[in-house]
């Protein structure tokens, strides 16, 4: 399955922007996903949806509805942590490794196979809300 | 996901992002990434392991205090998923003759599933259907492995959405059958190689194909691990 995978096109960029965060204990983080999560009852991602949905930090009960049938869903199941850190998060908040916790995280979902619209629509509009909340570092999680 | 890290830092946000697909992210470049060689929808590795998960986020964090990048590191374990080991998990037996042996199999894992709900808190059925339409979303793809055609077979939304659902339905039963959590994709080979319904949806699947529907309500309806 990863061998099949590994084969489908990705983009290709010139150079590779790079920010020097401030310490993890000073710092604000969030999850950004591309589990396709949802809350149960919304309206579906459609085929190739390169939008993103967005979640409180309390929330847990969300259900994966990435339209890919191709990865393990049992795991997800079991333990949303397993593709979603948040309760991880929280313990290393209380910990004192991360600073805070933002109180909004993301989910796009998958398979994007045109993505125009990620990187100059969607993705800076997602950026643009993760900065209004004082987002410092972005956790990515695949799926 | 690495499209995402390019656009997220040049916006003046760090990332640090979990890998799955080495190829991709070594012609992505992302700023930082942890390459972990787990299953493919288990990027933190281990479910209910919470240490291990720990593990998994602070070699992920540490990849902040690099002086520049792109950084690609690897997590020094790698996790294989367990298609090939079905969960030795038993069915229910025939029980209501009057109807066809998946729909009698699935009205039968409904207290496994119940178990599972109470003890999960939550569930992953319901993008279509609930727990209670699966039995009825089964017939519907019973009466399209017959032959009728997809579209007045009675599926209450897209074929691929709600095989998702009994598939969910499937997985979390069986997670409660098992008594544990299983290795990766060890349920989904449970539900497609030894079970009526899974039989059902690989019949349904050949059937939809075999009169060229659109290409994507067929194309997500069996995992390709599973052909």
């Amino acid at each position: 399955m990863r061998e099949m995978v590994a084969g489908l096109p990705v983009p290709e960029f010139d150079d590779t922007p790079f920010v020097q965060p401030p310490a993890l204990q000073d710092a604000t983080v969030a999850i950004v996903t591309s589990a396709g999560l949802l809350r149960l009852g919304e309206e579906p991602w459609q085929e190739g949806d390169s939008g993103f949905r967005v979640f409180g930090r309390d929330e847990r009960n969300l259900i994966v509805a990435h339209r890919s049938t191709n990865f393990d869903r049992s795991g997800i199941a079991a333990d949303l942590n397993v593709a979603y850190p948040i309760d991880r998060l929280e313990e290393m908040q209380a910990e004192g490794v991360i600073g805070a916790i933002a109180s909004r995280h993301l989910s796009f979902t998958g398979p994007i196979m045109e993505l125009s619209t990620l990187r100059l629509d969607t993705g800076p509009a997602a950026a643009k809300l993760l900065g209004e909340e004082g987002v410092d570092v972005v956790l990515l999680t695949p799926v | 996901m690495g499209t995402l890290a390019h656009s997220f830092e040049a916006a003046g946000l760090a990332t640090v992002g979990l890998s799955l697909v080495r190829p991709h992210i070594e012609r992505l470049h992302p700023p930082r990434a942890l390459h972990c060689e787990f299953p493919l929808g288990r990027p933190l590795g281990r479910p209910d392991d919470p240490a291990f998960q720990r593990r998994v986020l602070d070699a992920a964090f540490v990849l902040l205090d690099r002086p520049a990048g792109p950084v690609l590191e690897d997590f020094p374990e790698v996790i294989d998923d367990d298609t090939e080991a079905p969960l030795a998990c038993p069915v229910p037996p025939r029980y209501d003759p009057s109807v066809p042996p998946a729909v009698d199999e699935a009205r039968g894992l409904r207290p496994a599933w119940d178990r599972a709900r109470a003890q999960l808190g939550r569930t992953q059925v319901g993008r279509v259907v609930d727990a209670d339409g699966i039995p009825e979303a089964v017939a519907g793809f019973v009466r399209i492995s017959e032959g009728t055609p997809w579209t007045e077979a009675g599926l209450p939304g897209d074929p691929a959405a709600v095989a998702m659902d009994i598939r969910s339905y499937y997985e979390e039963a069986a997670l409660s059958l098992a008594g544990h959590v299983t290795g990766a994709r060890a349920a989904e080979s449970w539900l497609f190689r030894w079970t009526e319904t899974g039989a059902v949806l690989k019949a349904a699947r050949d059937a939809m194909a075999a009169v060229s529907p659109p290409y994507e309500h067929i194309l997500y309806l069996i995992p390709v691990t599973q052909e």
